[in-house]
């Protein structure tokens, strides 16, 4: 067994990276495989409360670097999959703490023994980024439908194709088809002409999503959300399998049927 | 809101704004080229072919184009016809 190493990032704070992360992870330890994240956003913790494991932290990534623990001392088991772990960040450093090639250790320590390793990368396109690609097999680019969050996409993904080692594919999250539907968001169509990548995913914006991290339960758990079958599709796509992209307008409930034929907008 | 006023006045939806919007600062991200520099490269060109053909500044269209992701520099320069050019 030899671990890719996916890393989530997006330029733009705030579009659902550690989410994204999140449900990747549960999604994938679902269908059984063995999976790490690693928080890269050093001194800006999230991850753990994401994923309900803020209470069980002793160790972080930085102590694994700076050996005053050993790697599986600072491995936190998830409370729902036997073989999904968190290596939290160091809450009280920053990322200057950690070199690329601290990754890279790190990861090549953790490969042999799991499927895949999760990098939620922070925001930007400096040190903490370049910590989080340098061990990357896949790059995720999270993005919202929106002119910042694109823009920042595209910086990014420039990046990644000027370095060559890397395939950027894109995670589009938070998409609103009745705003869609009334021109008044970009559509999938759009971002992926303006982008012009690889696209591995589309999410719909989902109230659940905020339940989820409320609860530190990701909804690829919620077997009926659809924000929750998006990420677990996309899931099966890093598996290699082949699932078609979900038809958001099909799936728009009654609710938004009876608001479009009432002519009413949100 | 205003959806209806927007149709009624013909003017744009924002998805397509957001759009062109992005069409155009895409490219100048990627080249690193601001506007004025693109102004100040089409001015060179126009004066370099003007001193080995005689062209209309007017009619000469130079922009910068998308083609998947990458940009190309694309110039549409007519060129005067030998005839005209004796008339005129």
């Amino acid at each position: 067994m030899t671990a890719k190493v996916v890393t989530i990032t997006s330029g733009k704070g705030g579009v659902g990276k550690t989410t994204a992360v999140a449900n990747l992870a549960v999604a994938l330890a679902a269908d059984g495989k063995k999976v790490v994240c690693i928080d890269g956003d050093i001194g800006l913790r999230n991850l753990d409360i994401v994923l309900g494991l803020e209470n069980r932290i002793v160790y972080d990534v930085v102590d694994v670097i700076e050996g005053r623990c050993r790697l599986r001392q600072a491995m936190i088991r998830d409370k729902h999959f036997q073989d999904l772990f968190l290596i939290p960040a160091a809450q009280t450093r920053d990322k200057n703490a950690v070199s690329p090639s601290d990754m890279v250790r790190v990861c090549d320590e953790l490969r042999p023994d799991h499927d895949f390793i999760l990098i939620d990368s922070p925001a930007g396109i400096e040190r903490g980024f370049r910590n989080s690609i340098a061990a990357a097999d896949k790059v995720l680019v999270v993005t919202n439908p929106e002119v910042s969050a694109v823009r920042d996409a595209d910086r990014v993904v420039g990046i990644l194709e000027a370095e060559e080692k890397y395939s950027p594919a894109l995670v589009l999250n938070r998409l609103n088809p009745a705003m869609v539907k009334s021109h008044d968001m970009l559509s999938a169509a759009d971002v992926l002409d303006l982008l012009a990548i690889q696209l591995i995913g589309i999410v719909p914006e989902d109230e659940g999503v905020i339940v989820g991290s409320n609860r530190g339960t990701p909804v690829a758990l919620d077997g009926k959300s659809r924000a929750g079958q998006a990420f677990r599709n996309i899931s099966k796509r890093l598996q290699g399998q082949e699932v078609p992209f979900l038809d958001l307008d099909k799936q728009e409930g009654l609710w938004g049927r009876i608001q479009r034929l009432a002519g009413g907008r949100k | 809101m205003g959806g209806f006023f927007d149709r009624m006045f013909g003017s744009k939806r924002s998805a397509e704004s957001a759009k062109e919007r992005l069409q155009l600062v895409l490219v100048h991200d990627r080249t690193d080229l601001t506007p004025a520099q693109l102004e100040a490269l089409k001015d060179d060109l126009l004066k370099a072919i003007s001193r080995h053909i005689e062209i209309d500044p007017a009619a000469v269209q130079i922009g910068l184009e998308r083609d998947g992701r990458e940009q190309r520099l694309v110039a549409d320069i007519p060129l005067r016809s030998v005839a005209r050019r004796r008339a005129g």
